[in-house]
């Protein structure tokens, strides 16, 4: 799984019928730093997440599993939203 | 698999019912000659891991969720296993490491 942000959301009319009614989220991956790490996506949602929530999200077929019984065509799920963090390591010189 | 360093964990509150009770990691993938690679993920923790382990993180849903006792669930990373040693044959070593660089 990976850290993200919440930036946005995707809005659609015409779409599958599982996806009706789930929100599409885009969201930043980040570091446990808090900075960007790669290029943004946009995801399923799970929990109920909402812009600017710090959350981390699961890729793959697994990322569908998070909506069981109901087969959603997703490969991004959002699946939790952070309270905190714990980080105990030296911040690297080059970030 | 990767090799990896925990370097920090999470809490959450609001999370798939899939992740309750168990403990969510933060872990630094390494290359073998011990040097960070990436971003650090988010895994979910089989062998009671805790931070400063250096330990082996399945990054496959089905390894990871049978790992925890999670069937069919979002969980795509998990850590296996903390790893004790890695022994590296010396064909592994490239063949001019650079000036300073360690193997283990």
């Amino acid at each position: 799984m990976y850290l993200g942000r919440v930036v946005g959301r995707v809005w659609s009319t015409v779409k599958n019928p599982a996806l009706e009614g789930r929100p599409l989220l885009v969201v930043q991956p980040l570091t446990p730093e808090l900075e960007p790490a790669g290029r943004r996506i946009v995801a399923t949602d799970a929990t109920g997440a909402g812009e600017g929530e710090l959350v981390w999200w699961v890729r793959g077929r697994e990322a569908s599993f998070a909506f069981l019984p109901d087969e959603v065509p997703s490969d991004v799920s959002v699946v939790g939203i952070v309270d905190e963090i714990h980080l105990n390591r030296k911040k690297r010189a080059d970030r | 698999m990767l090799i990896g360093r925990v370097v920090g964990d999470l809490t959450a509150a609001r999370k798939h019912e899939s992740y309750d009770g168990k403990k969510i990691l933060l872990v630094q993938p390494l290359t073998l000659d011990g040097e960070e690679t990436g971003a650090a993920l988010v895994a979910l923790d089989a062998v009671s891991a805790g931070i400063g382990d250096r330990v082996l993180l399945v990054t496959d849903g089905y390894a990871a969720f049978s790992s925890v006792g999670r069937d069919l669930s979002p969980i795509d990373m998990a850590v296996i296993a903390i790893v004790d040693r890695v022994d590296l044959a010396a064909a592994a070593l490239p063949a001019n490491p650079s000036p300073g660089q360690q193997h283990p």
